[in-house]
């Protein structure tokens, strides 16, 4: 039993390859923040701007939007990576890693989000909309300042638990050789010949998802979509 | 027309795209099997899960409550990248089947019980006293009660969570098994053209837009209702 624990301990807890190995971990951390976070940005600010499109634009337009959001919806988000990483570069369009994950994964969120907004705009009463058009304002400006704040907070819950799956991906990018968390562990563990960088990896996951998940959970209580 | 003939010659190569398509439908079949083995291990395992947290026994709840937070915080790939290359170095060889299955039954059992916890969770209260009180037992009222009208709740939910699973199965190509993306990622560099990528991008579509639709109709649908 005391045997079998320190060979468990030295496999996946090892303290020296742990320290050997903890500072490429930690970089791999900040690249899977800071594309988590430009994920996030891109992803969403997109997403906004083409539910607001929809609302607003011709019906040609809409069904181009339709089909862009189906697709990306579609397609699994490891398969946008690849055709991005392994395809365009023989148009000569070559794509870094963090650039392809990055596209792939905003192009994705972006989908989503759209589609939860849109959704989230369908669900304000035609009353809010005759109202305040009735005061005066624009179209713009009735989608802007009315609709879009009710369809926002009406879809919080929903919207932060699909960021956090997508924002998930970015482990994915380790598959086009990104030197993010899962990405440098896999690295490290096979020149280590041993697996304990993979745990300092889980736990990285774990420190920078478990809060946001645990957040969301509280949120969801807070602004349970209204039936 | 020049350059889009090359587009074309490169993208989708014809010649190439007939060339490898048996091979590719060799892996979408895979694909398939794969969805058919994992979403049922999922939903299975969800739907255990609500029930657990159904039984109002607070550590119970607790308990399931700290698993779906901690699954749905893991990176599904960082967990098959564990069970198949990490699990060895404690003497444990699993296949690649085995590593899938194991992940994916963690991973989309919490989402899956997450959903059926809300359905259960809109169910009134007094569709469980009512049942009670014709003599059903618990199990009778949870199985002929409850959770038809949970399920009912949350079928849109429950459906975009096996459109993910689904599109999920694709990270299987990292621990070789062989289905879509795994082939056409080997036919890819065999003929030194993307055009079998392009191919299986084309496959996914087709098989999954069907599913999409249905699912924006079910949701536009859901608030209509309200």
């Amino acid at each position: 039993m005391q045997d079998g624990w320190a060979r468990f301990a030295f496999a996946y807890l090892n303290p020296e390859v742990a320290a050997e190995w903890g500072p490429k971990i930690l970089d791999g951390a900040f690249v899977t923040i800071q594309l988590g976070l430009a994920t996030i940005a891109a992803g969403l600010a997109l997403g906004m701007a083409l539910a607001m499109l929809r609302a607003s634009a011709p019906r040609w337009v809409q069904m181009a939007i339709v089909v862009f959001v189906d697709i990306f919806r579609a397609w699994p988000p490891l398969v946008v990576i690849i055709v991005l990483y392994y395809a365009f570069p023989y148009v000569d369009l070559p794509m870094g890693a963090f650039t392809a994950t990055w596209l792939a994964l905003s192009f994705v969120l972006a989908s989503f989000a759209e589609e939860i907004w849109w959704a989230g705009l369908q669900a304000v009463p035609k009353g809010q909309w005759e109202a305040a058009r009735s005061t005066g304002l624009s179209h713009f400006q009735a989608l802007v300042w009315v609709a879009i704040p009710q369809a926002v907070r009406m879809t919080i819950p929903p919207l932060l638990n699909r960021t956090i799956a997508i924002v998930k991906g970015t482990a994915l990018g380790s598959v086009v050789a990104l030197p993010e968390i899962l990405g440098q562990a896999t690295s490290a563990m096979s020149l280590a010949g041993n697996p304990t960088p993979l745990t300092l990896a889980a736990l990285g996951y774990l420190a920078i998802f478990l809060p946001v998940v645990i957040l969301g959970r509280w949120i969801e209580r807070r602004f349970a979509w209204k039936r | 027309m020049e350059t889009l003939n090359t587009i074309l010659d490169v993208f989708f190569n014809v010649e190439i795209a007939v060339r490898v398509f048996p091979f590719l439908l060799q892996g979408l079949g895979m694909t398939l099997l794969l969805c058919a083995g994992v979403i049922p291990l999922g939903l299975a395992g969800g739907l255990a899960l609500a029930w657990a947290a159904s039984l109002n026994n607070r550590w119970l709840t607790a308990a399931c409550a700290v698993y779906v937070d901690f699954f749905r915080a893991f990176p599904p790939l960082v967990l098959l990248i564990f069970l198949y290359f990490g699990l060895p170095f404690a003497g444990l060889d699993l296949p690649a089947i085995a590593a899938v299955g194991i992940g994916f039954l963690l991973n989309a059992s919490s989402y899956y019980g997450e959903i059926f916890r809300a359905g259960i969770e809109s169910v009134p209260k007094g569709q469980w006293e009512a049942a009670r009180s014709t003599g059903l037992t618990r199990r009778q009222t949870m199985i002929a009660v409850i959770l038809p009208q949970a399920t009912r709740n949350v079928l849109p939910d429950l459906i975009g969570n096996t459109l993910e699973v689904a599109k999920l199965t694709s990270i299987a190509s990292v621990v070789a098994l062989g289905e879509l993306l795994h082939t056409a990622r080997l036919a890819q560099s065999l003929v030194y053209n993307p055009t079998p990528i392009v191919v299986a991008a084309m496959l996914y579509l087709a098989l999954f837009w069907p599913l999409v639709r249905l699912l924006s109709r079910l949701e536009h649908r859901n608030i209509a209702r309200r």
